[in-house]
This record gives structure tokens, C-alpha cells and sequence, in this order.
């Protein structure tokens, strides 16, 4: 898909596979236009399966936390789901101490993502 | 700065008075950032305090400031040998922290309130708020306890 800033959007299968473009989600207009990005893929184009993988993230705010946290009730609200993947260690210590790993179906890479549907 | 503990020889301190846009507070930040690593701070914790002082800064400018242009930000880092502490003043006029939702209660897990403050708590050693709520001190402890992967986490139960 070309045209989009903040994501990179693949199809392996029928399971939609997201890679971020920024190492740090943290400034405001680009967590705007990732959201948005991501929510055209679940509204737009009605996209049940989707992996959002973050081997290119090293940092995100709570505000990016708030996006992922909007896009997977407008997934579930459609039927759809999402896996997160690759999350380094001390991105996951943020998922961990807000539980959102008890919110967010969390694998280790994307093949166990993608074996996880 | 104001602080509860007893002072130590300091080995890099800052004090800047920055305006309410997130651009100018990224460049303070970067600036403690680079004095942590210069001084040996494991990558780690360099993360946590990365993020607990860019979740203040966003909260001075955003819920504080309320992006005013003509108000500004105190903040302050100084560097001890084993520990960092930041104050970050705003010229908003304040909250109460104690009235942010339970972000961590199932009922409130996917709102977006109050998880920045939350995460300032858990990822630093002291967050104090004063009265009324326009001034926080983080202060973390340099320790080498190592992060958690989602596999550890997983084997824990």
C-alpha cells in the first residue's frame, strides 16, 4: 500500500502484517497519522486479522498507547483481532505496568503472531 | 530544586525555562539523555526515565500550559552519582492526582486517562506532585534490575 507515512502494510495470507516507519512514536502528529492509518485498515477496508509488528520500535508514549488502545476496540467492535509482535523488553515493561499485555494478545515475533489466528 | 533527601555532590545539573511546544522540551530531554549515557546509565533505565520525563514534559505542555504559546516551563535535571532527579514546572493551574482513573482496573484498561502519570510512578523511584498540582519531581535510583521480556512474563504464570 503505498502512501502512508507512519505504517508499512503487508498481507501474508488473509492476516494483515504492520511494521511501524518510526523508531519513536512519541510526537504528536505522527501518533495522529498513525491512528488514523491503522483505523482505515479496520474501517476503511475491513481488515479482520492484523499483526502489528514492532521490531522497528524503540520508544512510544502513553499517547501511542491510546491509538493501539482506540484501534483494537474498533477491531473487536467489526469481528476482527489483533497480535502484537516483537515488542522489545522495555517497550513491554510499558504494556506490563499499564496491563495492557492482559488487553493485548502479545507473541513473540510475527510467525508465532501469525500461527496465533 | 526542592527535594526530601539529604543533598550529595551533584555531577551535571540544568536548568532551563523552555516554551510549551513539544519540539523545545524533546531538546532539554535529549540533553539529560546524553549526560545519563556520557555517565555509564544502563540502556534500560535510560528508557524509563526517558519515558517518565516525556510524559511529564507532554503533560506541562498539554493538560498544564494547554499549548499556550506565551507560557512557559521550568525544568530542572541534576545528576548524582547514583541517582537523577528532574523537576518540571508548569504555569497551569494544576490537578489533583489522586482523582486520575485506575487505568490498570479492568473497567478503565482502555481509557486514555491517567496512564502517563501511572507509568512516571512505576518506571521512576519518587514522582511528588505539589499542591496544587503544577510541579512534579521524578527522582530515580540507578539499579541494574533487568527488564521484563513477554516470554519471562509468560513463564511467570
Amino acid at each position: 500500500m503505498p502512501g502512508l507515512r507512519r505504517v508499512e502494510v503487508n498481507e501474508v495470507g488473509d492476516v494483515t502484517v504492520v511494521h511501524f516507519r518510526d523508531q519513536k512514536i512519541i510526537e504528536d502528529l505522527g501518533i495522529q497519522e498513525m491512528g488514523q492509518e491503522l483505523f482505515q485498515l479496520v474501517e476503511g477496508e475491513n481488515r479482520k486479522k492484523l499483526v502489528l509488528n514492532f521490531s522497528s520500535v524503540d520508544f512510544l508514549s502513553s499517547a501511542a498507547l491510546g491509538k493501539l488502545i482506540t484501534l483494537d476496540k474498533k477491531a473487536k467492535a467489526r469481528g476482527g483481532s489483533l497480535k502484537l509482535c516483537n515488542i522489545r523488553p522495555e517497550i513491554y515493561e510499558v504494556f506490563a505496568i499499564t496491563r495492557l499485555n492482559r488487553l493485548f494478545d502479545i507473541c513473540d515475533d510475527e510467525a508465532d503472531a501469525l500461527a496465533a489466528f | 530544586m526542592s527535594t526530601s533527601m539529604p543533598e550529595k555532590p551533584w555531577i551535571w545539573q540544568s536548568e532551563t525555562v523552555i516554551p510549551s511546544r513539544a519540539a523545545a522540551a524533546r531538546a532539554t530531554l535529549d540533553q539529560l539523555i546524553a549526560e545519563l549515557a556520557r555517565n555509564g546509565w544502563p540502556r534500560c533505565e535510560i528508557f524509563r526515565v526517558r519515558l517518565a520525563v516525556e510524559e511529564a514534559l507532554v503533560n506541562a505542555i498539554k493538560h498544564g500550559n494547554r499549548q499556550d504559546p506565551s507560557k512557559r516551563i521550568q525544568v530542572g535535571f541534576c545528576l548524582f552519582t547514583d541517582l537523577v532527579r528532574i523537576e518540571i514546572v508548569d504555569e497551569g493551574r494544576g490537578f489533583d492526582p489522586a482523582t486520575l482513573p485506575d487505568c490498570t482496573d479492568s473497567e478503565h484498561l482502555d481509557e486514555p486517562c491517567g496512564r502517563g502519570v501511572m507509568l512516571m510512578r512505576s518506571l521512576m523511584s519518587r514522582v511528588e506532585f505539589n499542591v496544587p498540582g503544577n510541579r512534579v519531581t521524578l527522582e530515580k535510583e540507578r539499579n541494574k534490575e533487568p527488564g521484563l521480556s513477554p516470554r519471562e512474563d509468560r513463564g511467570k504464570g
